[in-house]
């Protein structure tokens, strides 16, 4: 089972230690993982992705939880959230045409592309994994020199 | 207060302000301005000769006091040599205040001189560290330190503090409340969640209830007894838990496990619904989870809800303190008309095998066997006395053959299993318990490894009695090689050295050696009177092992017993 975990957490310094530790130590997954500042600078958001049974999920929230430096941990509701991942592929241009289908590969993903080189072009994809798989399987024809991702980040849906 | 001091002053009236009257430990280049501030104190410093032993040492007046003990390392191997203590308090829930100093702010990350990343090494083994940068933040730093030591589930607290932050000036205020935002050590009782644990006890048909060592850290030994007692249900313990309920008890089967009572095994895999109370199910106790909850239904209540469904699968789960909680369920046992269990098939089933295996489980034959000693030291101690074990063949020998009277008086190193853990511990638990005869149930491999110790205790004038069961080897390596290996015995012979009664006497302490029940009978009862330690050297039959065990990685039906 693959999960979302959303991670409240105070916004100091060691913590992103404390909180892939507890990963190592406890034997679980990180799939993916990215941090950032929230609305209030006192507190960082974690966006940890994992991999694990319905009891191995169930365990690291509670561990997660139980770590003094987390305010709030919820498993993200797939079909109720927001999220989405920044991918930059850099993809090889073996032929002028190349660059013009990667071009409308890229549209038609609503990605953007830059740094047009003769042999090679970046595209920067936000998306979900898997339209970001999608693009990555259709890309693959012309070689793909290089991926950079930043890990998925999700927010909750409001109910009303 | 508001006044300008140096942090090491500050550090010296926030330790103060929480009742700390010891600290274990010793000085080094990075903790001198707190040992300047120490030695005009009040509060009494107690010297050790290895930092491992001043953890052991807080840990045990921790386990017996219940309010975390104060121990003191400089920085680099000051620090390091703490971790094993402070690693044994995570696993056994001790309550701890581990200070270290640290080299100046603007030195971490250079690889200074007895520079290490103490925060980052413990950071596994502690419930919470703090490194304030600043003198100002100290005060709040030991103030949340205790808190978070000593509510919930206790656990060991490392304050790093750098070197100028303990020499530099800063304007203090010390306050009276702490504010963690993430921590909520308590909820509050769960009455849904006890009512239904009720109905399942009521409505089984084998019911037993499994004492943890949170019995023990949260003094719930009259609410266990009421329950026990009201339902007439068979009571075990873990290792840990040893002692959360009187031994002599009618309804006591004593522990379970690698090690448990033969009785307290068999019953417990009979049973068909447990009120697990403050235990994790180590599998040290439980053998393998799928056996252990095959046909048993869980009802599991512990203050930390990380640890419901950790092991095994629970039918109900009552989250909270377990004093809190049992509380309410004695209140509403006393509302129902409850039928006496006393009688009933299975309580006679109970009674018959436990009658079974206390007349026929077999013992050494020899006149010094180890249930013989330990029955010995036990008809010869006051029920009040405090026991601490190292760790091996006589912890487990202590498990089955010490019976525990008075609750909450038996402590060991249960969960990191640390070997020199029980003597400086004893040392700790005398600190706080001056008035009740210590003992450390000792085997020589072990008190070998912190056996220096004793230089504090007579210095210190904290008697303890290091009762030796001396196989000359380190003996449960030695039964696994024999059980296991094929008698392969290969780093287990101590060769008969160091002679403990010459050693002990070298540090100023009483050394008795004791070959009789006679001579044993006798040096008990001069340890007991005398003013320093005491180590009785007992020799032992360097073959004997321990029976029950329950080999690792099977279940607790598949006991080995002597034969």
């Amino acid at each position: 089972m693959w999960a979302i975990l959303s991670i409240k957490v105070e916004n100091k310094p060691g913590i992103l230690f404390k909180v892939t530790h507890l990963f190592r130590s406890r034997n679980f997954n990180i799939d993916s993982i990215s941090v950032g500042v929230t609305e209030d600078p006192k507190y960082s958001r974690m966006t940890i992705t994992t991999i694990g049974d319905e009891k191995q999920i169930a365990q690291i929230v509670k561990q997660l939880d139980k770590m003094i430096d987390t305010i709030e941990v919820r498993k993200l509701d797939e079909n109720n959230t927001v999220y989405r991942e920044l991918v930059i592929f850099k993809i090889k241009v073996s032929k002028p045409e190349d660059s013009m289908e990667i071009n409308k590969l890229a549209s038609a993903y609503g990605a953007k592309t830059h740094d047009a080189k003769k042999e090679s072009i970046m595209v920067e994809i936000t998306s979900t994994p898997h339209e970001i798989s999608a693009f990555e399987e259709l890309a693959k024809k012309f070689g793909i020199l290089e991926i950079a991702r930043t890990g998925i980040t999700a927010l909750q849906r409001s109910k009303h | 207060m508001n006044d300008n001091m140096i942090g090491a002053r500050a550090l010296m009236i926030a330790l103060e302000k929480e009742g700390v009257k010891e600290v274990f430990g010793l000085p080094g280049g990075a903790n001198l301005p707190m040992y300047d501030e120490l030695y005009k104190s009040n509060i009494r410093h107690i010297l050790v000769r290895h930092e491992q032993d001043a953890a052991h040492m807080a840990d045990g007046f921790g386990r017996v006091s219940r309010k975390p003990g104060v121990c003191f390392a400089t920085s680099g191997p000051g620090a390091t040599n703490l971790l094993t203590g402070i690693a044994t308090a995570q696993a056994d829930s001790a309550p701890m205040v581990a200070v270290t100093g640290q080299v100046p702010v603007a030195m971490i990350g250079k690889d200074a001189f007895q520079e290490s990343d103490i925060i980052g090494m413990a950071n596994p083994a502690v419930k919470y560290s703090y490194q304030p940068r600043t003198p100002e933040e100290i005060p709040e730093v030991v103030k949340q330190g205790f808190y978070i030591a000593e509510t919930g589930r206790p656990g060991p607290v490392l304050l790093d503090i750098p070197k100028d932050v303990q020499q530099n000036e800063g304007k203090f205020t010390f306050p009276d409340e702490v504010r963690i935002p993430g921590y909520h050590p308590w909820t509050d009782p769960d009455i849904p969640s006890i009512e239904k644990a009720i109905e399942l006890l009521l409505s089984a048909e084998k019911p037993i209830i499994l004492a943890g060592g949170g019995v023990i850290i949260s003094s719930a030994f009259a609410e266990l007894q009421s329950i026990a007692e009201m339902l007439m249900i068979p009571v075990v313990t873990t290792f840990k838990g040893k002692g959360a309920f009187p031994e002599n008890h009618p309804l006591s089967l004593g522990p379970i496990g690698m090690h448990g009572h033969a009785e307290a095994n068999k019953i417990m895999t009979e049973a068909d619904c447990v009120l697990a109370i403050g235990t994790r199910f180590s599998d040290r106790s439980v053998g393998t989870f799928e056996e252990f909850e095959r046909n048993l239904k869980i009802i599991h209540m512990d203050v930390d809800p990380a640890e419901i469904g950790k092991n095994q699968t629970t039918s109900v789960a009552v989250v909270g303190d377990v004093q809190a909680s049992l509380r309410i369920m004695v209140k509403m046992l006393l509302k129902k008309a409850l039928k006496s269990n006393d009688g009933s098939p299975w309580s006679k089933h109970v009674k018959e095998v436990k009658d079974y295996w206390r007349e026929n489980l077999k013992i050494h034959p020899g006149e010094m066997g180890a249930a013989k000693i330990l029955r010995k030291l036990r008809e010869v101690l006051p029920k009040e006395s405090i026991v601490t074990t190292e760790v091996g063949q006589h912890q487990m020998w202590a498990s089955l053959f010490y019976d525990v009277i008075q609750p909450g008086t038996f402590f060991s190193s249960t969960g990191l299993g640390t070997m020199g853990w029980g003597f400086p511990a004893a040392i700790g638990a005398k600190t706080a318990r001056p008035d009740v005869p210590v003992v450390d149930i000792a085997g020589d491999g072990s008190f070998n490894m912190t056996e220096h110790s004793l230089a504090t205790s007579v210095l210190e004038d904290l008697p303890v009695i290091v009762f030796l069961i001396n196989n000359y080897s380190l003996g449960m390596v030695a039964q696994w090689q024999r059980t296991f290996y094929d008698r392969r015995m290969i780093g287990i012979d101590l060769k008969k050295c160091p002679d403990y009664v010459k050693l002990a006497e070298s540090y100023g302490a009483q050394g008795i050696r004791a070959q009789s029940m006679d001579e044993l009978e006798k040096a008990i009862k001069s340890g007991l009177n005398s003013d320093v330690a005491t180590v009785i050297d007992i020799p032992i039959d360097p073959e004997e092992d321990v029976l029950p065990f329950v080999a690792p990685g099977t279940s607790l039906k598949d006991m080995i017993l002597p034969s």
